[in-house]
Order: C-alpha cells, then structure tokens, then sequence
C-alpha cells in the first residue's frame, strides 16, 4: 500500500523486510510520507512497530530494502541522513550517571549542535519538555515520568525535521500524558512526527495520519476519519420500541434496504432491534415512517457508526485468519 | 567523538571506577617501588614496574568491562548509533577515553625516576621508555578488552572473558613450549589457524563462495610450499604464535633495556585490529 498524495516525500520506505532467524519481523513494508503531519504507527504488540523504527533511524540494518530520509539512504549516508532524525526509543536512552542539564548538552554535542546555539537550545527543550526544575538532578534520581521525558527532550533536541517516537506516553501519568500530546501536537507545526501506539485512543486523538501494522505488514494506512468511513460502508441501524419482537420484525418487513435484522428483549421490557442496511441505503426515514403507520412510538432510532476500534480489531484480526489459513 | 570522548572520561572518574584503578595501580607500584628502589637501592624504576604488569591483568578488565556492555544493556548504545556520528568516532572515542584513564597513572609513575635521580645515579632513558611501553601496552589491553566488551550484554562475561584472554597472554611464553616443532605439524597447525580465521570471516561476512576459495588457496599454498621446502615450516608455530606473548616487548627493555622496534609496531597493529573487529562486531549485531 502507497500513500500518494503529492507532494515533496521527506521519508520513504521501500520494501522493508527484516528478519530475525526465521521470525519475519517486518514483512515488505512500503510508505511515504510528507513533511509536517503527525503519523501513528498502530499495532498490536509485536506488529513489529519499533522494529520498523529502529530501522528508520538507522539503529538496526534491514534484511531488504532501503529507507531514504530526505533523499539520503540510511545505510549508506548514515551521518547525512541521521542529522535529520531524533529519536525516542522504547526505553529511553539516559546516562543515569549524569545530570539533566550535563546529558542534554551532551546530546546536543553529539548531535553538533554548534556551540553558539547549544545553550539556548537545551533552554528552550527543557522549557517545552518542563524539565527547568530538575536540570540539576541526577537522572538515575528522576521518576519515570520525567525520565520520558528527559528522553524526549534529546530527541527535539536540535529540531530536527522528523522526530520518532516509540511510545511515548507509555508509563507517564494523564495529566503528564495530555501536556506530552499537547507537546506533539505543537511540534508537528514545524516537524514531521512518527509515534507508536498500540493504545487506539492516542493515536486518533493526536495523529493526522495512521498506519496500522500487524504481523510486520502494513495492512491500512489512511486518516483516522477516512478509516472510520471505510469500514462504515455498510452502516447498521438500531431502535428501541416497546411493542413484541414479532411486531417488529413485521413492520420492518416493509421496509426497504434491509439487509439483516437482530431483535431482542431488553431487561426493561422495551424490544432492541439491530438492523443490517444494504450499501447506498438510508433507511431512518422509511422506518420512522412505517413505526408511526402502525401508530408504534419508537424510544430510539440511531444510526452506528464502527468506531477505530472496530476498524482495528477487523484489520489486525482479518491479518490472523489470512495466516492462519496459510497455515493449514 | 569529542563528546563522547568527555562524557566517558567524566564517568569514569565519577563512577570510581577511574579512581580505584588508578589508585590501586599507583599503590601497587609504590610498594614495589619502596623496596625496590628505595630500600634495596635498585637504580632502574623500569624493574619496578615490570613487577606492576599483573595489574593489568585485573584493572584493564575492570576498565573495558562496561565500554560497550553496558550501552548495550541499558540501551544507551541506541543513542549513539542513532546520532549522526560514524561508529567509527565512536569507537575511537571511548578507547581514547579509556586510553586516557590507563595514561594517568603513567603521568604518575613519570615522577618516580626523578625521585631515583635526587638519591644518585638514575636511567632516566630507559625509565621514560619503558614507561612509555607499559602505557602502550596498556592500550593493547584495553583493545582487547575493549572488543570482548563489545561482544556481550553483561559486564560479568566482559571482566572475565578479557581477564582470561590477558592471563594466557601473560602466560603465553611457557605455553609455547608445548608447541610441536616438527615441519609436518607445523604445517597442519598453521593450516588449523588460517582456517580458523577463513572460519570468522565466513562467519561476519556469510560469503561462501570467498571464503571456500581462499581456504583452498591456504591448503594448496601450505602442501606445496611444505613439499618444496619444508625446512620452512621448521618450528614455525612457535615463532608465529611466540610473538602472541605481549609483555615480551616490555619486559625486553625492563630486563635488558633492549627497545625492539618491531615489537612496538605489533602493539600498534594489535590496537589496530581489535578496535577493527570492535567496529565491525558492532556493526555485525545490527544486522543480526
């Protein structure tokens, strides 16, 4: 699958495959994408989602294909390319030996970062990331929380134009959480962020753009609202009414665009009923209009829309039949 | 590579481990030096501190260990190879780190000659050379250790691994006697070696079709040039391999102040290789 949609491609992977032993842990995954949107990696654990990541950032080598980070292959213009990257890894990366203030200037030594523009650069980071309170404390000292975020102060450090982050809210508490989003969501004005999740709320609520990953495939890429709708096609409709079961069903009946129907009694003697709609239906008018011929108040009338979750759960599950299938 | 550079010295002398080895190096020298030189009246500091090379064995261990394990445990090392700096800097810049850390004591033991010079006659040549070779020695261990480091995940292997290494090396020169010095074996045994190398290179590089050919190549070259002159092979392993004992170049000048200067040249060119292979089983793992 290609993401296409014009535009200058500021990271483009072409047929990724990585391997470990037999175990494919990336199986030929292609994508672009452009400057100055926020992308989500979604997947179940072990989709190969850091993989992927750590190959982008040139940590790990692929096993085929090439990563171009603003036209520089990885590989082979390591230096080149990596000057456009921060990284956040799963863990991440500190020195517990030293102290804020001494490991981001550090960072941002090994970054070269020039010397004129370091201090005022590890200011503002620690000013975004607030961390101006425990500059001078050893990080082997600072709760994980402020630990994430030490990690993500080195990967802004320098503002490169793509920032990677493998689960960055991971183990931060929610008001910690809300002000890191708030964060990425300010970054991605001027940069290119990539996160990881496997938590579907983070991912719709922050990214512009997400990729679902499983089993080392990339198996949907698309916005969150464009996901939603796909799967939406086939819309269902559910109402609520106090009339018998049988009742309804023969009022449906005279309905157009049903595909399937599921009637049950609820525990407060009202029927529930699910109604399946043929695609290019839109059926609420019609059922209203046979309810009220029959003189039948109905408690409820709504259309379900499938949420991101459903999408997922379809996508990376539909992936397991395939294989399974393969399998046999 | 100047950052990491300033980064692993700090940690070093701010983790102890630095101090203690300096410490422990510089003490353990003081007392040879006290009976040596002072009480027994010994002119030359260069005895002394062939008695300090069994330090080595411990403290360059102690320093190597954690250079690329512990990167690789806590996973800082993704930092670094993230960063836009080759792995060669990095490499370079935490032996010369670890370089600097070996040096200390030896600015240290440089005092110790003058001190031989206020109490009468003093070499000072010899004294300032062999400290010279001691410090350089020191750099081929920390090489070494440096490359067993890199190896493995866990500090514990790295210390014991490189202790090992450095011990037969220490006890390399009676190990050669037990070498055979018949032409034949020889051969066989120098045939055994370069395959084993052929055997790594298969192993980093997967080539079969390179390694299969220049393995032919060393079988064919060592039968023929055994059938037209096998006095060649005439204790060949022992020569070979001798050169393998280290501290020889060392205690060569402490012992008869002979300085060989080939014998500095296989230090560098070990140097060399090992902080090569660092390189390259750093760069092996990510493909792994």
């Amino acid at each position: 699958m290609i993401l296409e949609q014009g535009g200058k491609n500021l990271i483009e992977v072409k047929n990724l495959v990585k391997k470990y032993g037999d175990h494919l842990a990336v199986d030929h995954l292609d994508f672009r994408l452009e400057p100055g949107k926020i992308y989500g990696f979604l997947g179940p654990n072990g989709a190969g989602k850091s993989t992927t990541m750590n190959i982008m950032t040139g940590y790990l080598g692929a096993t085929e294909g090439e990563v171009l980070i603003d036209g520089c292959d990885i590989l082979k213009e390591p230096e080149e390319a990596k000057r456009h990257i921060g990284y956040l890894p799963e863990l991440p990366p500190l020195y517990t030996d030293m102290k804020v203030s001494e490991y981001l200037e550090f960072v941002a030594e090994l970054k070269g970062i020039s010397k004129i523009r370091r201090e005022s650069d590890i200011e503002e980071v620690m000013k975004l990331t607030k961390l101006v309170d425990v500059e001078g404390r050893l990080i082997r000292n600072l709760s994980k929380g402020y630990r994430q975020r030490v990690g993500l102060a080195q990967a802004i450090l320098g503002f490169p134009d793509i920032i990677i982050l493998d689960e960055p809210t991971v183990g931060l508490d929610p008001k910690q959480i809300i002000e890191i989003r708030e964060l990425i969501r300010n970054l991605s004005k001027k940069h290119t962020v990539i996160l990881s999740s496997h938590i579907l709320a983070e991912v719709r609520e922050v990214c512009d753009y997400i990729l679902i990953i499983s089993k080392g495939k990339l198996v949907a890429s698309d916005t969150p609202e464009k996901l939603e709708r796909l799967m939406n096609e086939s819309e269902s409709v559910e109402l609520e009414s106090k009339i018998h079961p049988n009742m309804v069903r023969e009022i449906l009946s005279s309905v157009e665009g049903i595909d399937a129907v599921e009637i049950e009694k609820t525990e407060n003697e009202t029927t529930y009923a699910k109604i399946e709609v043929k695609a290019g239906y839109d059926i609420r008018e019609a059922v209203f209009l046979a309810f009220a011929e029959k003189k039948v108040p109905l408690l409820m009338l709504k259309t379900v829309k499938v949420s991101l979750e459903e999408v997922f759960m379809e996508l990376t599950q539909r992936e397991e039949d395939v294989n399974h299938a393969g399998n046999l | 590579m100047l950052a990491i550079y300033k980064r692993e010295v700090k940690s070093y002398f701010q983790s102890m481990t630095g101090c203690v080895f300096v410490a422990f190096l510089v003490a353990f020298t003081g007392i040879y030096f006290t009976a040596y030189n002072l009480i027994a009246g010994y002119p030359y500091f260069s005895y002394t501190l062939s008695g300090s090379l069994i330090v080595f064995l411990v403290g360059i261990p102690l320093i190597t260990m954690k250079s690329f394990a512990e990167e690789r445990k806590n996973k800082t090392d993704q930092l670094l190879l993230t960063a836009p700096v080759s792995l060669t800097k990095v490499v370079l810049g935490k032996y010369l780190a670890m370089a600097t850390v070996v040096a200390v004591p030896n600015l240290i033991f440089c005092l110790f000659p003058l001190l031989i010079k206020l109490n009468g006659v003093a070499y000072l040549k010899v004294d300032y050379l062999s400290i010279g070779v001691f410090f350089l020695l020191g750099c081929v261990y920390i090489a070494i250790g440096m490359f067993m480091s890199a190896l493995t995940e866990s500090q514990i292997i790295a210390f014991i691994s490189t202790f090992g290494v450095l011990l037969v090396l220490y006890l390399w020169n009676g190990l050669t006697e037990f070498l055979p010095s018949a032409p034949l074996d020889c051969m066989l045994g120098l045939i055994l070696l370069l395959s084993l190398i052929v055997l790594y290179i298969w192993q980093m590089t997967s080539n079969w079709a390179m390694c299969a050919v220049s393995e032919a190549a060393i079988v064919i070259g060592c039968v023929v040039t055994y059938i037209v002159k096998s006095s060649l092979f005439e204790n060949l392993l022992t020569r070979l391999l001798g050169k393998l004992a280290l501290a020889n170049v060392f205690t060569g000048i402490t012992q008869n102040s002979i300085v060989d200067v080939s014998g500095i040249l296989l230090y560098l060119s070990v140097i060399f290789v090992f902080i090569f292979l660092t390189i390259q089983a750093i760069q092996k793992r990510c493909w792994s």
